[in-house]
């Protein structure tokens, strides 16, 4: 058999074209399927491809001072995105970019596996200065995918003074989309929310509803114009936010407060509960949070040992000290187991015994005999012990509890500690393991044992005995104050006698006197030593307190000032003038008269001679240190 | 003046169909560089384009008048020239263009060339040169043997380029001219059986119907074939099986992304499945009249990869449509089917098994190019003849064009 005979190439090449038929048949029928069976679906999918929805982020709202001045807003800030399309073209631009823009190998890695995930734009640096954007925009060919714009960039005026209070804001996190508090209708991958304080106790209200434009892309993410096809929509601005706080105030406490130490201030205003001001040092700024903090930053914050994160105003728990000793005060005239001008049994010789143990006096020499407000202004431990024991513990403890010293305040903001006092001697029982001894009641009297309190809490404490007894729960923002507040329910003669203890305190011969003295107000507080672990050890310093409240002459305060320094040693020296400067600074700025640096009398004293205001006031001890 | 032409195309259908096909593709090469933001290389490729054309209608004209025992008597030499210039393109050779990490090009100045083009139409030669030699069938696989040797020498030095859609041609222009020889269309699915088997075997049952389904054929087939050569069968499909994990394995990471990404584009529709995805979109969004010549936005806007080249069909089928697409099919089966009919009418085995081999090269290329513009083949760097932009492979396959006419009619 020849093949090449031409009967053999006949049956040969039949089969070649079947050959060639069933190939471009093959081929023309997966045309057929895509372009005439799905081609609608693919057109579809053509438009969209040209066609990218980008957010467009609506301001934040403005936050606001009491005056009215602006304390948190909005500047142009610049954004860099990477549009997605093919992963190597992406990452080659990413790497291109790593010349303008700081990133390293691993921010490269999870900016393409956000872009794979998603299959939408990332941002790639929220928060891009100016040069750099420029120098991008210059080399645009060189950078496919690259979309550059401007957003509006969080911007917080005090930034240190008021870090913790204000919070700041980040990109949304993966958890807080999934979260219910974020509705999932306003919220989305890439958006910027209050992650703390009050831009995150106000988030739905400062967030404002982010709006959509349409852009037409080319596949090298070059921009070829807004898309006609749909209307670009802005978007709604959040909601302005007016606060009690008063910016100067706050400002003035965090240039006053001793550099390197820790500790809070609470300013409250006692007609309404309105926080004047809330500090906690150290302080961070929250500007360097905008945009995503870096890596860097953020390991030093963290590592602090001084937790500059750590809002110590609202979370940090202290032991009241004698900054406590108005409550133990208040009960027992509440109760009727003490009046004012009396003696407790025993004068104070430095110690009292009770039971088979001495409890000692702050003062080694002793106080004598002290009435009410003797007591009170000598801080006189033995007449608090013994006061104690007229309560009974049992009493001690449901009063207390009643008043609210194991509850939360209820400030807007979005963390609050809780105090801790027993409710109970079952207390003792799960915490130590043993039952409470009668003696308990000694040591909580004068503030210390198992008795923790926020700075804040002290604040509304002492903001009930500035009025009339009742506290309402401190607010930050303007007309947010809706808790029921709490109420000492104290005759006006009690609260008189407390007072009056108060104000042996800044008197002349008082613990407080030179260093709260001021030229234009009455100043009534008390200081407090808090005895802590490190403290009892004798490795460290107690923690001073003072918790004050100042006004006119004659009138009802106009503030109260609690203050906390941690390690501070003692009230009176390095917390009262904190506080006693801090309600100067505000009554004058209230009541319009001259600012002065120079305030209480120990700062005019150490600077000349004794000024005319306290011969004045005090003709008989001028002089006195 | 009518006759002066068809007197130089030697073959006017198959020369002017081809012609025509030629410039249908620079027109769309010319649609190519018609985008958004255009591009210097891709807005002058149609230029570049034409003027290759030119000079590949001068070597069409010299090369249809050589005459066909000097073309014969090439065979041997350009064979040895082709593998020696693919041995040496392994050292000395570069990448181009979309395809800068191949070793397939030779430089020399400015000028640059792909020895597997010159390798392709000498292999050709060389096989049509031995099987011509013989009047009948290859019956067994030791038949086989010479013939896929010679296919293999040059196939293997390509696969380590590596450029796989070379090397895909090279098989087709074996099997094309293994059937020309009068091999028996069983044996040639024996011979392919271990490929099929290695692709099979990602399933054990699939796998293992298949080599009963074999093994049966076998010896249904006994009588035609010797025992070791059924059992040199089913060895190779058992060993195909075998080795399929390992080869797997050792694939680099982006060849087993094509894979998968053929199976299924979405698994990655932003990394290795994008161009198949974005290639679809246009073919998709053309419809059955297209966008319009030069206006698809696909194209326009840069979505398409390798427009101008590898992918130039994509844009055929966004702009011209369904309709489109089927022309330029038809426009393919009509020159496919004209080589058939002329290898059919030419008496000298030599000459039909020349052209049978230039269709098993071009019948390999349009199927894969046009496949993986819809998905039907794994994205794969091959040119489609006369469309894509590319100088060496238009003046080779004109070459082959004018090799074909001058076989099929040289009396």
């Amino acid at each position: 058999m020849n093949v090449h005979h031409a009967h053999e190439r006949r049956r040969r090449a039949r089969g070649a074209q079947l050959m060639i038929a069933l190939v471009l048949g093959l081929l023309a029928a997966a045309f057929f399927r895509i372009q005439v069976l799905g081609s609608d679906a693919w057109e579809l999918r053509a438009t969209s491809n040209r066609i990218r929805q980008l957010s467009l982020p609506a301001p934040r709202g403005i936050i606001y001072d009491r005056n009215g001045d602006i304390l948190v807003d909005n500047v142009p800030g610049y954004a860099i995105t990477l549009l997605p399309g093919p992963l190597d073209e992406a990452r080659e631009t990413l790497e291109r970019m790593s010349a303008y823009v700081e990133m390293s190998e691993e921010r490269i890695e999870r900016v393409l596996a956000t872009l794979r995930r998603y299959g939408r734009e990332v941002v790639v640096d929220a928060d891009a200065d100016f040069e750099t954007v420029s120098a991008l925009e210059e080399r645009r060919a060189e950078f496919p995918g690259l979309y550059l714009e401007m957003r509006p960039r969080r911007r917080y005026l005090l930034g240190e003074a008021a870090g913790h209070v204000l919070g700041y804001v980040g990109e949304i996190t993966a958890e807080e989309l999934a979260s219910p508090s974020f509705a999932a209708d306003l919220y989305r991958q890439g958006m910027v929310v209050g992650k703390n304080g009050i831009e995150n106790e106000y988030e739905q209200q400062l967030q404002g509803r982010q709006g959509l434009r349409y852009l037409e892309f080319d596949a090298r993410g070059h921009i070829v114009g807004d898309f006609g096809g749909a209307r670009t929509d802005p978007g709604e601005s959040g909601q302005d936010l007016h606060l009690n706080l008063d910016m100067e105030l706050q400002a003035w406490i965090h240039s006053i407060f001793p550099d390197s130490m820790a500790g809070a201030v609470v300013a409250l205003d006692p007609a309404d509960g309105g926080v004047l001001a809330l500090y906690s040092a150290p302080s961070y700024d929250p500007n360097e949070f905008v945009g995503g903090i870096s890596t860097d930053l953020w390991a030093s914050l963290t590592a602090d040992e001084g937790n500059p994160l750590y809002d110590r105003s609202v979370l940090g728990l202290y032991a009241p000290a004698s900054t406590w000793k108005l409550a133990t005060a208040g009960i027992a005239l509440d109760l009727g187991v003490v009046t004012p001008d009396e003696f407790m049994a025993v004068p104070c010789n430095g110690s009292f015994t009770f039971g088979a143990r001495s409890y000692r006096c702050h003062l080694a020499e002793g106080h004598g005999f002290n009435n009410l407000a003797q007591a009170i202004g000598n801080s006189c431990d033995v007449y608090f012990y013994q006061l104690g024991l007229r309560i009974t513990l049992d009493e001690l403890l449901r009063r207390s509890t009643e008043i609210g010293f194991s509850q939360r305040c209820g400030i807007d903001l979005p963390q609050e500690s809780q105090g801790i006092f027993p409710a109970e001697r079952a207390f003792w029982e799960r915490r130590f393991g043993y039952a409470p001894r009668e003696g308990e009641v000694l040591n909580l009297a004068i503030g210390q044992g198992p008795n923790s309190q926020t700075p804040l809490k002290m604040a509304q404490f002492y903001l009930a005995i500035a009025s009339d007894g009742s506290a309402p729960t401190p607010a930050l923002a303007q007309g947010a104050n809706e808790g029921e507040g709490w109420s000492l329910d104290l005759a006006p003669e009690h609260l008189e006698s407390l007072r009056d203890g108060l104000r042996a305190v800044t008197a002349p011969g008082g613990t407080a006197h030179i260093r709260t003295s001021l030229e234009y107000w009455e100043v009534l507080g008390k200081t407090g030593t808090g005895e802590h672990a490190e403290s009892q050890a004798g490795t460290a310093p107690p923690h001073a307190w003072f918790a004050g409240m100042a006004g006119p002459f004659g009138g009802p305060p106009e503030i109260v000032v609690v203050v906390i320094v941690e390690y501070g040693q003692s009230g009176s020296s390095v917390a009262s003038p904190i506080m006693s400067k801090t309600a100067d600074f505000y009554l004058r700025k209230k009541y319009d008269i001259p600012f002065d640096t120079v305030q209480t009398y120990l700062e005019h004293i150490q600077r000349g001679p004794v000024p005319a205001w306290y011969r004045e006031r005090y003709p008989t001890n001028a002089g006195s240190r | 003046m009518t006759r002066l032409l068809e007197k130089w195309a030697v073959d006017p259908p198959l020369v002017f169909a081809i012609f025509a096909m030629t410039l249908f593709g620079i027109a769309m090469i010319y649609s190519a560089g018609v985008v958004h933001i255009p591009n210097a290389v891709t807005q002058d490729a149609w230029v570049k384009q034409a003027a290759w054309f030119a000079i590949a209608l001068v070597a069409f004209t010299v090369l249809a008048r050589v005459p066909l025992r000097w073309i014969e008597w090439v065979a041997v030499p350009s064979y040895v020239v082709g593998v020696l210039l693919l041995a040496i393109t392994l050292v000395i050779g570069t990448g181009a263009g979309t395809a800068i990490g191949v070793k397939s090009w030779i430089r020399i100045g400015g000028f640059g060339f792909q020895p597997s083009e010159f390798a392709k139409i000498a292999t050709i030669l060389m096989l049509a040169r031995v099987l011509s030699q013989r009047k009948e069938p290859l019956t067994s696989l030791r038949d086989l043997l010479l013939p896929s040797v010679l296919v293999g020498l040059p196939l293997a030095l390509i696969m380590l380029q590596p450029d796989l859609g070379t090397a895909l041609a090279f098989g087709g222009i074996l099997f094309a001219i293994l059937f020309w020889a009068g091999t028996p269309v069983a044996l040639l699915l024996l011979v392919a059986s271990p490929g099929v088997g290695l692709v099979l075997s990602f399933d054990t049952r699939i796998w293992s119907a298949y080599i009963v389904g074999v093994v049966a054929f076998l010896y249904l087939y006994r009588y035609r074939l010797f025992l070791f050569e059924s059992v040199a069968v089913v060895l190779a499909n058992v060993a195909a099986g075998t080795i399929s994990r390992p080869l797997w394995e050792s694939l680099k990471p982006y060849q087993q992304n094509r894979i998968l990404v053929f199976l299924d584009p979405e698994v990655d529709a932003r990394g290795a499945g994008y161009q198949v995805i974005q290639s679809k979109v246009a073919v998709g969004s053309g419809g059955l009249t297209g966008q319009g010549f030069t206006l698809g936005p696909q194209k326009r806007y840069d979505f398409l990869p390798e427009q101008h080249t590898d992918f130039i069909f994509s844009v055929v089928g966004e702009e011209l449509g369904f309709l489109g697409t089927m022309a330029a099919i038809l426009g393919f089966a009509f020159i496919l089917t004209r080589l058939v009919r002329m290898a059919e009418e030419s008496p000298d085995p030599f000459a039909g098994l020349v052209l049978l081999g230039i269709l098993g090269a071009w019948l390999v290329h349009i199927f894969v190019n046009v496949g993986m513009t819809v998905g039907v083949v794994p994205i794969t760097g091959i040119p489609l003849p006369f469309v894509s932009y590319g100088g060496t492979f238009l003046l080779m396959s004109w070459v082959a064009v004018a090799i074909a006419v001058r076989v099929a009619h040289e009396r």
